[in-house]
């Protein structure tokens, strides 16, 4: 049981953490033509929009309600007002998703309010759906704000079926921001393999996964779309990945009466088992062949890779529901977790194996890692890894320099299998060769450094 | 805000800017502040300006006060390059949380500059305020004030909330922090008759190492550059210099005009990009530092210099004519002067068959129309669907511009080159030129456009002669 701690620092250093307008924005990205609005000053949005081209290296569409100082004192509703009808105007998307940042929150723009009047003033609007989340910089995480924007978007669009669910195919997908497009097509081909009928909120592997488009498209090159979305409540289950998901899935419950059943994790062996017997009963197909060649290969892969994790301390720095899958995975090959740095408040947070779990930054991590054998977190952490010269494997985002971060896969019995291929082989690389000198005690080292030195 | 107000009525309305002073008087106070559109606007904010233009000073702590918006997304993320100190490159921020927001930020950056400097013991700290800090009424000058008298420490305030406009403005506002508080505190060790300052130069991706050896072999000493690759020291001693050249377009002639005005250091307007260019570059200065009492044989030096390196470049560059001959570019250059390139793109025999003049002020037009001799097209604003049109029409062989754009060829399976400030490649000087045509021809020459037009087994062959069409 983990200690909870929050850094008493006044300056953060090196910051671990996001904007939780950002984590909306990105929410946004995985329904099919859309475009995420911050409403806020260009900056907000800038900064966000350069660090996921850096880490998807795709363009990324995401629009700024451009609050000018006159705006912030006065508030931004003719700002809201006419960036509507502009994006509406020039690239006719399917959903505007508004999330807040701290400007427009200080100011307390009434952000439903405004869309009523927006929408009673301009017909134009009538066939985009539009939804707003309250983001402020100042409160949470990335992930909180993930979360809150599927959270609005199962509230705003999910239509309450008419007629008895449970009977379709259909199984809706709530994955939470640390699952990759990667891992969504990893994921679809597992359920689709028991005969079931994914579909993800939000879908990464449609917008973000790299693809050609075969023509120029000025909003998010796919996803899930609208009409999926309102459709949701015909599904037969509801299926949360990460405990970030737990309120929306619990939302879209409240809304439609599917049920839901919430992985806190999709890395790992016994994590892999339970979605198998799960998925296995409620589809009523047996655990196809594949998955139970794939699970003996896992479990080789396991018998070959101990070697490498054993013992091995670890420092990690993510956010809380990546925080739980890596280290739990790493704790369960044989790791010593050394320290492990989060950005948010999290039920999760207490189970991580591990004394302490402290909200903080990278120089955290830093000071926390050293004699560690291995450091995971985002690219950031390379100044912290160089420093201390241990290896670093990346997670989360940004990844902005190393290529595939959107295709990293560590989901499912491969998804780990490949996991353990990638981590170990970093471990591997690290082995320090012994020489003479390994097994001679420290002290002596010294004594005999300095004897030479005398001697010469 | 009332002093933020005047400050950026004060820099918006820029005497030295002959662009803003060729336009009416009541123009001219907007400067080139353009209104944003809501939806359809790009770029930084006014915050984002100040610290691409200061975060290039190593040794300092840059501070952040703001929520974590401001700069979690963003720290580490610039190509400026450092012989020295790398603290430029650790993240300070203050990383506002609602408590803040409740009870006023003031004790908290109080508290975190203490701690930065205590931890880190930089010869000063850059504070930097933005929007919601602004908002709740947190007097950052006042808090630097006292922070500066109990630390003994030089302690800036970078006033610049992201909502006072674009990215242009917060340069040149962190000019004016630099003005107010840095530039002139200190007096250098010794000075020389060949000193000079260069103004608006962040030595990204080291391009400020590409020309400086030639000032070196010339004895000319660069006191401070502002503010690639600088020292704080040479910063606040810079006022000692006997001319300066201003680089980066228009983005800090505050800092260059107003040091004329304060301290008689004449300074001129140029670019190290482009063959021609570096040459202008460096017979200015000689020019500028002989008219001021260096020695005169500088200026022969510096024409044996320039004969030299300019034979040097066209001979590397000459090879490539060849392979290049008659292949097509588009050029959407932001900040960078386009003619300067397009003189080096042409010599290695590339057309250049259109350039964005989104930025160029009418001489800049008049000038390109006459390099490209009336053949290429000119365009003020090139919407990116049209862009990936032509691209796809391949009428274009390959098309250098920043990052924004850089998906729109690519998606169209057409060659691109980063030329914008986020590229890996370094392009000032001679060196840089040569480095340009060399990997236009990498980035043609590879081998991967081939195989990826090809059709694949189970698509129709007639979409494939109709591209072929187009590219033959």
């Amino acid at each position: 049981m983990a200690r909870v701690t929050i850094s008493d620092k006044y300056c953060a250093v090196n910051p671990l953490k996001m904007s939780p307008s950002i984590g909306a924005a990105l929410a946004f990205l995985g329904v099919d033509n859309s475009m995420p609005l911050l409403h806020g000053s260009q900056g907000c949005t800038s900064f966000g929009l350069v660090l996921f081209v850096r880490h998807f290296r795709e363009a990324i569409p995401m629009q700024t309600t451009a609050m000018s100082e006159v705006a912030a004192v006065l508030g931004g509703l003719d700002n809201l007002e006419q960036a509507l009808v502009n994006i509406a105007g020039r690239t006719k998307p399917a959903l505007i998703g508004i999330s807040t940042t701290g400007i427009s929150e200080i100011k307390g723009d009434d952000l439903r309010g405004f869309l009523k009047l927006i929408r009673a003033n301009h017909p134009e609007l009538a066939g985009i759906a539009l939804v707003d989340v309250s983001t402020p910089d100042f409160h949470g995480a990335f992930q909180d704000g993930w979360a809150a924007a599927v959270t609005r978007m199962v509230e705003e669009l999910v239509e309450t079926p008419q007629f008895e669910t449970g009977l379709s195919r259909r199984i809706n997908v709530l994955p939470g921001c640390h699952i990759t497009p990667g891992d969504i097509d990893e994921l679809r081909d597992i359920f689709e393999a028991f005969s079931l009928d994914p579909v993800f909120l939000p879908d990464l592997s449609g917008s973000l996964d790299g693809h050609i488009p075969t023509e120029f498209t000025p909003t998010s090159l796919g996803g899930i779309s609208v009409e999926q979305i309102r459709r949701m409540g015909s599904a037969c289950w509801t299926v949360a990945i990460g405990e970030q998901m737990r309120g929306a899935a619990i939302t879209l419950e409240h809304h439609t009466g599917v049920p839901y059943k919430l992985f806190g994790r999709l890395t790992g062996l016994a994590a892999n088992d339970g979605l198998m017997e799960f998925l296995s009963d409620i589809s009523g197909v047996p655990v196809p062949k594949k998955y139970r060649r794939q699970r003996s290969q896992l479990i080789d892969a396991m018998l070959d890779g101990h070697f490498y994790f054993g013992g091995k301390r670890v420092a990690i720095a993510a956010e809380p529901d990546l925080l739980f899958a890596s280290s739990h995975w790493l704790h369960e090959m044989g790791c010593k977790i050394q320290a492990a740095v989060t950005t948010t408040e999290s039920p999760v947070l207490e189970s991580i194996p591990v004394d302490e779990v402290l909200l903080g930054d990278l120089e955290d991590l830093e000071m926390r890692s050293v004699g560690a054998d291995l450091i995971v977190t985002h690219s950031h952490g390379r100044q912290a890894a160089e420093r201390l010269q241990i290896p670093l494997f990346r997670v989360g985002i940004p990844v902005f320099d190393r290529l595939g971060a959107g295709q990293q896969v560590t989901v499912g019995y491969r998804g780990t299998r490949n996991l353990i291929f990638d981590v170990g082989n970093l471990l591997m690389a690290n082995t320090h060769e012994p020489t003479a000198e390994t097994w001679i005690p420290k002290q002596q080292q010294s004594r005999n450094l300095v004897t030479l030195q005398l001697v010469q | 805000m009332g002093t933020l107000g005047s400050k950026v009525q004060q820099v918006l309305n820029e005497p030295g800017c002959a662009t803003n002073q060729a336009k009416p008087s009541f123009d001219r106070k907007k400067g080139c502040n353009r209104l944003l559109a809501p939806g359809a606007a790009a770029g930084g904010c006014a915050f984002d300006g100040a610290k691409i233009a200061l975060q290039p000073i190593t040794d300092v702590v840059h501070l952040i006060h703001g929520p974590i918006n401001c700069e979690g997304h963003s720290w580490d993320g610039r190509g400026a390059k450092s012989s020295g100190s790398y603290l430029y490159r650790t993240s300070f921020t203050t990383a506002m949380t609602e408590q803040d927001i409740i009870f006023g930020g003031e004790k908290h950056l109080y508290k975190a500059i203490k701690e930065a400097v205590r931890k880190y013991n930089p010869p000063a700290v850059f504070v930097y305020q933005t929007c919601v800090p602004a908002m709740i009424g947190d007097d950052l000058e006042a808090v630097c004030k006292a922070a500066a008298k109990n630390l003994g420490k030089p302690v800036i305030p970078v006033n610049v909330p992201g909502f006072v406009g674009s990215k242009n403005l917060g340069n040149k506002l962190a000019g004016e922090a630099l003005l107010d508080y840095v530039i002139g505190t200190e007096e250098p060790a010794e000075i020389t008759p060949c000193d000079i300052n260069i103004i608006g130069e962040y030595n990204l991706s080291g391009e400020l190492w590409q020309v400086k050896p030639l000032f070196d072999e010339l004895g000319i000493r660069i006191l401070a550059c502002i503010s690639g690759n600088a020292k704080y020291h040479e910063v606040a001693r810079s006022h000692q210099a006997r001319a300066a050249m201003m680089v980066c377009s228009k983005a800090m002639i505050n800092v260059a005009r107003r040091m004329e005005e304060r301290y008689g250091i004449p300074y001129f307007e140029g670019s190290f990009y482009g063959i021609g260019d570096m040459s202008d570059a460096l017979r200015k200065i000689a020019q500028l530092l002989v008219d001021r009492g260096a020695p005169a044989e500088l200026l022969c030096r510096t024409e044996a210099v320039i004969e030299r390196e300019e034979a040097r470049a066209w001979d590397r560059i000459t090879p490539f004519k060849e392979r290049l001959a008659g292949k097509r570019a588009l050029l959407f250059t932001g900040g960078v002067k386009s003619w300067s390139v397009v003189a080096a793109m042409q010599e290695a025999g590339l057309t250049v068959i259109g350039t964005s003049v989104k930025k160029s002020t009418p001489d800049d037009k008049e000038r390109i129309r006459e390099i490209l001799k009336n053949d290429a097209h000119m365009y003020d604003d090139l919407k990116p669907r049209e862009m990936y049109k032509m691209l796809k029409e391949a009428r274009a062989d390959i098309m250098l511009s920043g990052g924004r754009t850089q998906f729109v060829a690519l998606k169209a399976k057409m060659p691109w080159l980063d030329i914008n400030q986020e590229r890996h490649q370094a392009y000032a000087g001679y060196e840089g030129m040569v480095t340009l045509v060399s990997e236009i021809d990498k980035a043609l020459s590879n081998p991967i456009w081939e195989q990826i037009r090809k059709p694949a087994p189970w698509e129709s062959s007639s979409a494939q002669d109709e591209f072929s069409i187009h590219v033959a």
